[in-house]
């Protein structure tokens, strides 16, 4: 039954680390451009949601603070596309690494401008509370965290299959030029997919404010993050979530067994592991990059 | 404007341009060794803080500026110098033999780290250095018996043939020392990059395929490239070790890495110079804000007050403006300015503009 604790516990954190993962790879799918600043982003989407919801803030029902800090980032990582990423269409990929690594930073400093340092945690209405299935005790937060990663997996799944904006999406992601050819406005898609990946930051960030505590360091999350999207290989979205519950997963058993120090160490080295082996990812949608 | 009249083939691979520029470097390198005897010891300190920055700088720029494979974990190999270095010392090796096999040490660790990241490009490299870079602060946590875990070590002094230099008892002298090591490294390194192997490592920056294709060995140099880059690296680590004198695992936090990378963007992607450039800038941006505040709190008088995290919000808004407005950095700017004033008014206002492109991808479906 302990196993089973720690495994409910991991996969609930690896849901949080899917869900950044997925951002990374909508926006490399769809730009080829890779988001360092997607951690960053998901500090900030939980802070702003920390801000309508907290009593010593604003103190909005829990719903509708949720909704307005999801539109709110939606619409800033959309300006962030416009004004700031766009600039940098053609330039070889390695400036957006350097440009969005630059962005987290400005993010992280004016998080703590605002903010402060401290950790401070979100004030849910499921705080502290949890049931009891078998034995097997399962906060309301966790349930929480899996049921939305699930929901939001499934929309997410309906917008790129069924939805006109989806799979204009999936074009843009597929060939540029010949999307914009067939009259899709490529530059209009790529400031969506970065909209949509805030919103699933911002998803992301309210899950682990309301599991734990946030400060404008817990950005750094995105490297784990990042090395579940490596895990999942960059190109694939269930990869993605895979990889992120993979970490998740990982973790917590690796604290359990592992001599102390090793822990934090096993996600970084199943990343190389991978990256050596399958330089691609598990569940590979790219090929050896040619002429 | 200055014309070349080339007769010679040796006159395009020497080190100097023309008589004019040899001699402004040497005036340069005699204020660099005249600096003790008119700068106090504070800002001695700083400017030997930047060298070593310089030295780190030099060595990402290898890798980063000139073969093209980014790294964004150059951090461990600064740990590797530095620790390798208080090894040997502590094993009683005199510095002259430690220092060159602390950079040795870190050498051989990125030429073996090379080997599996020959199998990627582009981001995955990335990627894969951002791991290693993230893992050193926990490895060097873990080797404790090596690295004195999260006490950290004791760098013993320097002596050479008999001279004790110490970073606080003879700041002059640890000055020069770095200096010697700096100029050094940047000969060796401009000689690289005039000989066969300097054009084998651009010509893989270029293009992967099409060096292959001239017959250069694509993952040979790659792999000499990360190891001249790491080589370089630990010597900055093992100056490192002595200028901070005690450090820990805290000294080489992932932070350090990326500052580094950011640091070579900033200065000027390929260019010996803007390593320079940008290890001035990261040295010198503590002191201007320091100054700025003093200045600020002094007119509003609202006393003394301190912002968290402002020096790296600066540097990273300062890097946004590079990115965005002149990616070639510093050198690149500066170049453009020079042109323009030789060409005085000849110069066209598109000369240095940048070519539009679609998106290469990198996928093959």
């Amino acid at each position: 039954m302990d196993y089973l604790q720690l495994l409910v516990g991991g996969v609930a954190n690896g849901c949080i680390y899917g869900l950044v993962a997925l951002g990374f790879v909508l926006i490399y799918k769809a730009t080829e451009a890779v988001n360092f600043a997607q951690g960053d982003m998901m500090m900030v989407g939980a802070f702003v949601t920390l801000a309508f919801v907290n009593e010593d803030w604003w103190g909005m029902n829990f719903m509708l603070g949720v909704i307005l800090a999801i539109i709110v980032m939606g619409v800033l990582s959309y300006l962030l596309e416009v004004i700031v990423i766009r600039r940098l269409f053609g330039q070889p990929q390695f400036a957006v690494v350097i440009l969005t690594i630059a962005l987290g930073f400005v993010l992280r400093f004016i998080a703590g401008m605002i903010w402060g340092h401290d950790p401070q945690s979100l004030e849910t209405p499921f705080a502290g509370k949890s049931f009891d299935i078998g034995g097997l005790i399962l906060g309301y937060d966790e349930a929480v965290v899996i049921l939305s990663t699930c929901v939001l997996t499934l929309v997410l799944y309906f917008f790129f299959q069924r939805t006109r904006l989806g799979v204009a999406m999936q074009a843009a992601s597929q060939n540029q030029l010949a999307a914009y050819y067939m009259g899709i406005p490529v530059k209009w898609i790529s400031s969506m997919i970065w909209a949509v990946a805030g919103v699933t930051a911002t998803v992301a960030g309210i899950l682990f404010a309301a599991k734990g505590a946030i400060d404008p360091s817990s950005g750094l999350l995105g490297i784990k993050a990042f090395a579940a999207a490596v895990i999942g290989g960059f190109g694939s979205l269930p990869g993605a979530l895979a990889g992120g519950l993979i970490i998740g997963i990982v973790e917590p058993l690796a604290q359990f067994f592992a001599p102390p120090g090793y822990s934090q160490i096993l996600p970084y080295a199943i990343m190389l592991f991978v990256l050596v082996v399958r330089p691609n990812g598990l569940f590979a949608q790219i090929q050896q990059k040619k002429v | 404007m200055r014309i070349h009249f080339k007769t010679d083939y040796q006159q395009d691979i020497r080190l100097f341009e023309d008589r004019r520029e040899t001699i402004q470097y040497l005036l340069l390198i005699i204020a660099a060794f005249a600096a003790p005897f008119f700068l106090s010891e504070y800002f001695l300190g700083e400017v030997t803080y930047i060298l070593i920055w310089v030295l780190a700088g030099l060595g990402l720029m290898v890798l980063a500026g000139h073969t093209g494979q980014a790294s964004l974990g150059h951090g461990a190999f600064l740990a590797c110098g530095a620790y390798m270095q208080v090894i040997l010392l502590e094993a009683g090796l005199p510095f002259l033999a430690a220092f060159p096999l602390a950079g040795l040490f870190a050498g051989v660790v990125g030429a073996i780290v090379a080997i599996p990241a020959l199998k990627m490009s582009g981001i995955y490299l990335a990627i894969a250095t951002l791991a290693f870079g993230i893992m050193t602060e926990d490895v060097i946590i873990l080797l404790e018996h090596w690295t004195g875990g999260v006490e950290g070590v004791f760098t013993p002094g320097i002596s050479i043939l008999g001279f004790e230099i110490d970073r606080w008892a003879t700041p002059d002298r640890f000055y020069w020392l770095c200096l010697i090591v700096v100029i050094a490294v940047t000969l060796v390194y401009k000689n690289i990059l005039r000989s066969p192997t300097g054009r084998a490592f651009t010509a893989i920056r270029d293009s992967e395929v099409s060096a292959r294709a001239m017959g250069v060995n694509v993952a040979g140099y790659k792999t000499l490239a990360f190891g001249v880059s790491c080589f370089f690296t630990g010597l900055a680590g093992a100056l490192l070790a002595h200028f901070l004198q005690v450090f820990n695992y805290e000294a080489f936090l992932i932070l350090i890495s990326i500052q580094l990378l950011l640091m070579v963007v900033v200065g000027g992607l390929g260019s010996i110079h803007g390593a320079y450039y940008g290890a001035i800038v990261i040295g010198l941006l503590p002191v201007l804000i320091t100054m700025a505040r003093d200045f600020i709190s002094d007119v509003t008088g609202a006393g003394n007050f301190t912002i968290p995290g402002l020096e790296t919000g600066i540097f990273a808004l300062i890097l946004v403006g590079f990115i965005i407005i002149e990616p070639l950095g510093i050198y690149g700017r500066w170049t453009k300015i020079r042109i323009w004033l030789e060409l005085f008014p000849m110069a066209r206002k598109d000369m240095f503009r940048r070519q539009k492109s679609y998106l290469k991808t990198e996928r093959m479906k």
